[in-house]
């Protein structure tokens, strides 16, 4: 049935069916769990699977720190004089960049899992049915946690100094993880309505790379064309970067973390329904 | 609305279930008595798995109507759902988790604080003979040990009614006939077993009643007795020493019997399929007949043998084409055999 059969079921120990009969005796069942509760039991699965596969934080990892070095001195010194300078400016939207761009990987993990038999018997249990992929959101969150953390990290031996201090950085890290799971609705969604994995990874790439790049994460906008500023200027990545900008500074930048919010709201009232529709008709 | 007082775990009318152009379900009626196992028999493709997931809510049917335990399968999938475990033809938990996390996992989503929730994943993987694997992750477990483990997930609540879908497919003898003790040992309890398989002998050894369904449709249905005597009492097998006598023999056993005779691909070999409808000898008074009929007509024989009706008899005599036609067309490394019916 399997090629990873490793253990001969010739040495297996046989099925004690005296004590499965006293352990079938129905006890009472115990409540159903409430949302929460299934949702972070499926958070925990996600966090198991890190435990077992820790490979997969190579993402958040190496990924991240990647963006900072390569952008800090490919444009630091054209845009700002010198790196140093311009990583004041960029840490926090390159931070922004990344952790977007990781939740693509949402849409691949949930195509390639949905697949597996173990889906049946999540879909068939009495629980709330959003929890499974709500999940996995909370799992990723602490991906998504992680990058920042190493990003950061690295900003500031790059010379980084957030003026926000420890309260400024929580509080721009939340917003940015707040966000990241209500946009990983948008790939919840597609790992269920594309058959491969492939093509996950290719419409997730058309949607992040014009998203993230086309914001003021990496310029400021008065620099671009009318038409493109127009878009620019209103696009959620913006507002977030800003906001969290903002943030790591010291300011209270209420209209861009309010934008922020309200993008975070729409996407979830928006891309949750679709995909909980599809989930539910896989 | 609600039937509960039948009596019946699960009802269904004229469901059905299309694929692009494929009725894979094509209006199947059921009647499952509560307490007992209930065979589901037929080839791969005639839509048991499909059944099996409409009735587990996983799927929707596209009409018809089934009820499990009174609950309507669409608009009440919830209680449903509370009521019904799950194990699939494929290892229904997660592969790279452990025994005991993938225990623990679904006990907690059952509703199980942690403590007892660790707990009775112990007890099961102890019951079940996992306690050396527990720590292991499921991706090395083998085939038998897998179909444990799926099991014990699926009674972490003594579920009310139990899908088994095709337990043992791909299974050692011996590890099938641990399957077959943990699904005693579940209804023994009370619960009751819906059963799908390929295996007639399977069917036989667990199941009350059983249903034959071929092409998305229930073809036949009964208790054990009713459906074999439908089938016949089985076949008997010969060699004989001189290829010669074939013709006579297969002669000689028509007469003697008023069954069907085959010859088989091999030249010394017969089959002589035995119907119940030949009075009311069992199968080896049958048997007798022939051999002293076969001695009478100085025919030897040097190889004997009484056969169960296999499923691709049930099928023959149900269906007029056997197991291997309908779907999956690629087994030709057995000859068809010649029919010398009468």
């Amino acid at each position: 049935m399997s090629t990873t059969t490793t253990t001969e079921s010739g040495e297996l120990a046989p099925v004690r069916t005296d004590s499965l009969a006293e352990l079938l005796v129905a006890e009472e069942r115990p409540p159903r769990p409430s949302a929460w509760s299934a949702s972070l039991t499926f958070g925990w699965r996600a966090i198991l699977k890190i435990k077992h596969v820790p490979e997969q934080l190579f993402d958040v990892t190496a990924f991240p720190i990647m963006m900072v070095l390569m952008y800090t001195y490919l444009f630091g010194g054209a845009l700002a004089g010198s790196p140093k300078e311009y990583i004041q400016f960029l840490l926090p939207g390159i931070l922004v960049m990344s952790v977007v761009m990781i939740t693509m990987y949402t849409g691949v993990s949930v195509n390639t899992d949905i697949e597996k038999g173990v889906f049946d018997r999540f879909r068939s249990l009495p629980i709330w049915r959003p929890s499974t992929m709500v999940g996995y959101l909370l799992g990723d969150a602490l991906r998504y946690t992680i990058a920042s953390v190493v990003m950061l990290t690295v900003g500031m031996i790059l010379g980084y100094r957030a003026d926000g201090g420890v309260a400024g950085v929580l509080v721009g890290i939340a917003l940015l993880v707040l966000f990241s799971f209500a946009f990983s609705w948008i790939w919840t969604m597609f790992g269920l309505m594309l058959r491969t994995e492939k093509s996950v990874m290719g419409v997730s790439m058309m949607v992040i790379f014009p998203l993230t790049f086309l914001s003021n994460v990496f310029v400021d906008p008065r620099t671009m064309p009318g038409w493109l500023q127009a878009f620019v200027n209103n696009s959620p990545v913006t507002h977030l970067a800003s906001a969290v900008r903002g943030l790591m500074a010291g300011d209270w930048p209420a209209d861009e973390i309010a934008w922020t919010l309200g993008w975070s709201g729409l996407f979830v009232a928006v891309f949750g329904p679709i995909t909980m529709r599809l989930y539910n008709r896989k | 609305m609600s039937t509960q007082t039948s009596g019946l775990a699960i009802e269904t009318a004229g469901l059905v279930k299309t694929f692009g152009g494929t009725r894979a379900v094509d209006g199947v009626d059921l009647a499952v008595p509560a307490g007992t196992v209930y065979g589901v028999l037929g080839p791969n493709g005639a839509g048991k798995t499909t059944t099996v997931r409409m009735l587990a809510t996983l799927l929707r049917p596209d009409s018809g109507e089934a009820h499990v335990f009174g609950h309507d399968i669409v608009r009440e999938a919830d209680e449903v759902r509370g009521r019904v475990s799950l194990t699939g033809q494929y290892a229904s938990v997660d592969e790279d988790l452990t025994g005991t996390e993938n225990l623990v996992l679904l006990a907690r989503l059952l509703g199980h604080r942690k403590p007892p929730a660790r707990t009775r994943a112990a007890q099961l993987l102890e019951a079940f003979g996992l306690t050396d694997a527990a720590g292991k992750q499921v991706k090395h477990y083998s085939g038998g040990m897998r179909r444990r483990i799926d099991i014990a997930a699926s009674i972490l609540n003594t579920p009310d009614l139990l899908f088994l879908d095709e337990p043992t497919t791909g299974l050692d003898p011996r590890s099938r006939n641990q399957v077959w003790d943990i699904v005693r040992a579940v209804v023994a309890q009370g619960t009751t077993v819906l059963l799908t398989t390929q295996y007639l002998d399977e069917a036989d050894q667990l199941a009350s009643r059983i249903a034959v369904i071929d092409r998305g449709k229930v073809i036949a249905e009964g208790t054990k007795g009713e459906l074999k005597a439908s089938v016949g009492a089985g076949s008997v097998h010969l060699r004989l020493r001189d290829p010669g006598q074939r013709p006579l023999a297969a002669d000689l056993l028509r007469r003697a019997l008023d069954a069907q005779v085959q010859t088989e691909a091999d030249p010394v070999a017969l089959t002589a399929r035995l119907t119940t409808a030949a009075g009311n000898d069992t199968a080896a008074e049958q048997a007798a007949r022939a051999l002293s009929a076969l001695a009478r007509g100085g025919i030897t024989v040097d190889n004997f043998s009484l056969g169960q009706p296999s499923l691709d008899e049930v099928f023959l005599a149900l269906t007029g084409h056997d197991t291997q036609q309908p779907r999956s067309g690629s087994d030709t490394s057995r000859d068809p055999k010649d029919e010398v019916a009468a």
